[in-house]
């Protein structure tokens, strides 16, 4: 008994060979390669089962020997024994078994990423077939843990053929092998959901898509077969979908659990409205009313164009691949044709540093020839890879969806208070309807109250003018509209006071008085309060080969509490993280941003403190995230610095704002100091010189304009 | 209302002239700036230390030439409505013969409504101000009927004080031989008091336990003079007392403090050159004919105190030093300096009494009158 303790079954050793199927191209050809790890068995950490620590407890400590036996035997597994052991193991079951890596380690995580692979496939097919996004995101609670989630959108659809594949099959998609920035990179994403959904509750993926009005819409019933990441269709038809001319809907029953505030479904959403505001999002939420995000803008993202890798991004191992993989003629024809940037004069200088001939026979390149041609194409200089494959939000639309987003925040937490205060009769579409119409409105109804100038000295007097002036405007404007409401309805007249533009002749000054001028910010009126609001977005940049381009934007003041940290939000490819802020190069930029040069608090080495809004985004044609999960991206010193600069910009714009804020309270302390202490010193000099009252006044009076007259100079 | 205190000396009544009409005139000066459309401004002498010199041929600390233009702004409208109706009240003080201490101005502010002080020193700032401004015009603070709080040193000795009843303006005589064991107290006010005495010299003690001593033993009346306790550094009308006595009746005056930094940096020299916080006013406080009797540094070996001293702090050595090296005082008297630079070499400080270490009366038997025969030797 002694000599074969019961742990030593678990104790075998496990060979794995990973291998990791290659997808297929577009054309479907495919490749394996695979890679093999040999991992020793370690027994020095056996602990005998408690059953056998009785044992030797019992026994004279003579008969311990048998243990040093016992390992010597355990090392006995040959290498015949061990190989029968080793075998492929599939992609699906890799991930099976490491959930955590693609983001399903909890319920409410697992949620949360099936919609957000969802979301991002609709926002990708969208974009790339030039259609306005229009997407429905219902989640359905079955049970307290089992949810049903729901995603449709109005994109291209998917033909007949590939449904399965894109759905029932890990590592499948047309994003992995392009460089071009795009939402989804890998192709692991919605398959996974699924895999999640089939695993947790053994139900298949429901997907129907149609392409075309007078095509018909498939009905796919699928699951994954683990073993062999391989799509089993379940079910199979055509049906109706009369309301749809294109478009795709994917459904997945999963063990969720789902929950509103921070990282959730709820906050992603919100932020995807933020990142895309040429999207129309509509959100069901269980226990809910339904949140619609209006399109803000129509005007899609630029159309981003496909790269060809650029040599100093690629890895040896790449670099063999695709020797072995290209069509070229020869070894100049492959880098010519292959990477983007290589000339036939860089080329010859690559191969002559290289030691080869541009003439050289692809199949003919051994290993070590290939090493030294990796190594040359490092040492030589080429041109920077081509930026036109990045799509940034741009400035205009960062401020658009930072715009959306506070008046969202502000709507949201006056609907939960209502609701809090009492259930409404109307049913959950009419509140929908509601909602809607108001972010609309209050979004046309922002107005640029003041433009940031760039005169230190002068023109705070106007800007407070402008200030006050929109402010009186706002609440004329108020009382009157909400009269008029009263009139009407009366459950309407609790509508949300908002800073109004279309007001008489004085108000089209205001609107006039301040054209957006990008380059200093902004100040808008938010629910009747002055938000500073700027966004940067800085000329693409390298990183390892691979261009990318970042953009901040940061909004300051209105509902935002003043006593806390900043709120971060952090976008990559216009897809919003919620996890791992800590992890993340992008907030770490912005914790190493020094905000105190702003006049921002700031804690060492933490976020700043203030009613503050941080947006950042990067854009990439490959976004080093840290995970599959993609949830951080990677510490490139390249994008930290890009991204310090735009925080910087943003910074130093802010303080500008800030500055001004606070010399016009100033000035308006000195104004009110004014009011104050002339009448003092009237009556001092009346007490000293004992002349009358009215000589008094006079002498107030004559005071009062010298001092004004010199305040205003 | 404050009674009205309706007797005034002849010299009060000049001084109260002149008040007036230094306040009228700045008052004037600023209303017909107004009137005239431009901004009123009140020019003051810049207190602090930067703007002091020492006058070697005075003998005292006086106010530089560097002024202070307060120009009203609206950032000075607070401060500047203060200073005027501190000076309003002032006028007041004067014509109604009446005074107000620092304290007492503060909480006369408070009917000023937005213009109040909250906290005294705001005041005793503002005050600081208007006695600078009005220096240049000859009036001190008491001229503006501003009083210190603390109150002035004890007197013992051969002399006798004439002040006057406040209600009726009729002489008092005060015999300062006549207080047994207790002593006449300088008041804060000291303008208006004559004297008569027949003394030799006045001796300045810092300890009032010292003072005591020769006090009770009428030391006064053997060696003919007038005791003064300064009590720590002197107050204003403790000073001005002195130097008033050793202006009109003549007197030399003899300092005798503790042997140590703060005793003959702090106490012996603001009492005979005033100190360079207050240069403004230094001319009315400062004794110029004031010598040092002891306790000297040289007086711990004359007399074997060695083993009656104390180590000097680090703050005593620093403040030596400091004094050395900046104290226009120190390096205008090159004996001072060699006195003080022996002491900090020595280390130590001897206190008054440590004399009682021969016995409690030695100072009395001993050491004053040997000390006395050769007031010359004393330090400057």
């Amino acid at each position: 008994m002694s000599k074969k303790p019961a742990t030593k079954r678990s104790q075998k050793p496990q060979q794995q060979a990973l291998s990791f199927a290659e997808p297929a191209k577009k054309a479907g050809k495919a490749e394996t390669a695979s890679r093999s790890k040999a991992s020793h068995a370690h027994a020095a950490a056996v602990k005998p089962a408690p059953a056998d620590a009785e044992k030797v407890r019992e026994a004279p400590p003579v008969e311990a020997a048998p243990q040093v036996a016992d390992t010597k035997v355990r090392m006995r597994v040959t290498a015949e024994k061990m190989g029968t052991q080793q075998r492929d193991i599939s992609i699906s079951e890799f991930f099976t078994k490491n959930r955590h890596l693609l983001g399903f380690d909890n319920a409410s995580r697992a949620l949360l990423t099936s919609i957000k692979e969802a979301v991002d496939n609709s926002l990708d097919a969208c974009e790339e077939a030039g259609i306005p996004p229009h997407i429905l995101i219902r989640i359905t609670e079955i049970s307290e843990t089992r949810y049903r989630m729901h995603v449709e959108d109005n994109g291209p659809g998917i033909i007949k053929a590939q449904i399965p594949k894109v759905f029932g099959k890990l590592l499948y998609g047309s994003k992995f092998h392009r460089l071009r920035q795009s939402r989804g990179q890998q192709g692991i994403g919605i398959s996974a959901a699924g895999m999640y959904g089939q695993l947790t509750t053994g139900k298949p993926v429901v997907v129907i898509s149609k392409t075309g009005a007078d095509k018909p819409a498939h009905n796919y019933h699928l699951t994954i077969d683990t073993t062999q990441n391989k799509p089993v269709i379940a079910h199979e038809a055509v049906v109706e979908w009369p309301h749809k001319e294109h478009g795709t809907s994917v459904e997945i029953e999963m063990e969720a659990s789902y929950k509103g505030g921070r990282k959730s479904v709820d906050e992603f959403i919100q932020m995807v409205a933020v990142a895309n505001p040429h999207a129309r999002i509509e959100y069901f939420a269980p226990g809910k009313a339904p949140v619609i995000y209006p399109q803000v803008t129509t005007e899609l993202p630029k159309e981003t164009k496909e790269i060809k890798p650029h040599p100093h991004g690629i890895e040896l191992g790449i670099l063999q691949r695709m020797l072995q993989g290209s069509m070229a003629r020869n070894l100049g024809g492959f880098l010519q044709g292959e990477f983007s940037r290589v000339s036939a004069a860089v080329a010859e200088e690559i191969c002559k540093t290289a030691g080869l001939s541009t003439a050289g026979q692809l199949k003919k390149v051994t290993p070590a020839e290939s090493e030294r041609l990796y190594q040359a194409i490092n040492q030589t200089k080429m041109m920077a890879p081509p930026t036109n494959c990045l799509a940034p939000i741009g400035e205009p639309a960062l401020i658009d969806g930072l715009k959306a987003l506070l008046v969202q925040r502000h709507i949201a937490e006056e609907e939960a208070a209502q609701r809090r205060k009492a259930e409404e009769a109307a049913s959950a579409a009419d509140a929908a309807q509601r909602a809607e119409a108001k972010v609309t409105e209050a979004l046309k109804n922002i107005v640029t109250v003041a433009q940031e100038s760039d005169d230190e000295d002068g023109e705070a007097d106007e800007v407070e003018d402008d200030l006050s002036k929109a402010k009186k405007l706002a609440k004329q404007k108020d009382v009157q509209k909400k009269l008029a409401r009263a009139k009407e309805v009366e459950a309407q007249a609790e509508a949300a006071p908002v800073a109004d533009a279309e007001a008489p002749a004085e108000g089209d000054a205001v609107a006039e008085a301040a054209p957006t001028n990008l380059a200093l910010g902004s100040v808008i009126n938010v629910f009747d309060k002055p938000v500073f609001v700027t966004a940067v977005t800085r000329s693409p940049r390298v990183y390892r080969g691979n261009p990318f381009q970042v953009e901040a934007a940061l909004a300051y003041g209105g509902d935002l509490g003043a006593d806390e940290l900043a709120t971060v939000c952090r976008f990559a490819n216009r897809v919003p993280l919620l996890y791992q802020q800590g992890a993340c190069a992008m907030s770490q930029a912005v914790m190493r941003t020094n905000w105190r040069g702003y006049d921002v608090e700031q804690a060492r080495g933490a976020l700043p403190t203030g009613p503050l809004l941080i947006v950042v985004h990067i854009a990439s044609v490959w976004v080093p995230f840290t995970s599959e999960a993609k949830e951080a991206v990677a510490h490139y010193d390249e994008i930290i610095n890009e991204l310090k600069f735009a925080l910087q910009e943003c910074g130093r714009r802010l303080s500008r704002h800030i500055r001004r804020r606070r010399r016009m309270a100033d000035e308006m302390k000195k104004a009110k100091y004014i009011e104050k202490y002339i009448p003092h010193i009237g009556a001092a000099l009346q007490d000293i010189l004992k002349f009358n009252d009215s000589k008094r006044d006079k002498l107030v009076d004559e005071l009062t304009g010298i001092l004004e007259r010199s305040r205003n100079m | 209302m404050a009674e009205t205190r309706k007797h005034r000396s002849a010299q009060q009544a000049k001084n109260d002239k002149i008040a007036i009409k230094s306040i009228d005139d700045s008052a004037s000066y600023i209303y017909g700036k107004i009137m005239k459309g431009q901004k009123p401004e009140i020019e003051m002498p810049l207190r602090g230390l930067s703007n002091v010199v020492y006058d070697s041929k005075k003998g005292y600390f006086e106010i530089g030439r560097s002024k202070k233009v307060r120009t009203l702004t609206v950032n000075t409208a607070k401060t500047f409505a203060q200073t005027l109706r501190m000076m309003a009240l002032s006028k007041e003080l004067v014509v109604t013969n009446d005074f107000a201490t620092k304290r007492d101005a503060y909480y006369q502010s408070k009917n000023w409504r937005d213009a109040k002080f909250d906290e005294q020193p705001e005041s005793d700032t503002v005050m600081d101000d208007i006695e600078a401004m009005f220096a240049v015009h000859d009036i001190s603070r008491e001229d503006l009927r501003f009083v210190p709080q603390e109150h002035g040193g004890a007197v013992a000795g051969e002399l006798t004080v004439i002040d006057r009843d406040m209600e009726t303006g009729k002489k008092i005589v005060i015999d300062c031989t006549k207080f047994g064991s207790g002593a006449y107290s300088v008041p804060s006010f000291v303008e208006q008091l004559e004297f008569k005495t027949n003394a030799k010299f006045v001796l300045a003690i810092e300890t009032h336990g010292m003072f005591q001593r020769l006090q009770s033993h009428n030391y006064w009346k053997k060696a003919h003079c007038i005791l003064v306790s300064l009590n720590g550094v002197p107050s204003r009308s403790c000073r001005r007392f002195v130097r008033r006595l050793s202006d009109e009746c003549k007197l030399p005056v003899y300092a005798f403090t503790d042997c140590d930094p703060y005793g003959i940096s702090n106490i012996y020299r603001t009492l005979k050159v005033g100190s360079g916080n207050a240069a403004h006013i230094n001319r009315f406080f400062c004794v110029p004919n004031a010598t040092y009797l002891g306790l000297a540094p040289q007086d711990i070996i004359d007399y074997e105190l060695q083993d009656a001293t104390h180590k000097l702090s680090e703050i005593d050595i620093k403040r030596a030093r400091d004094a050395l090296k900046n104290d226009p005082f120190f390096t205008e008297h090159k004996a001072w300096a060699k006195a003080m630079e022996m002491l900090v070499k020595m280390g130590v400080r001897a206190e008054q009494q440590a004399l009682s270490k021969h016995g409690l009366n030695f100072v009395i038997d001993e050491y004053l009158p040997a000390k006395l025969k050769k007031p010359s030797a004393f330090l400057p």
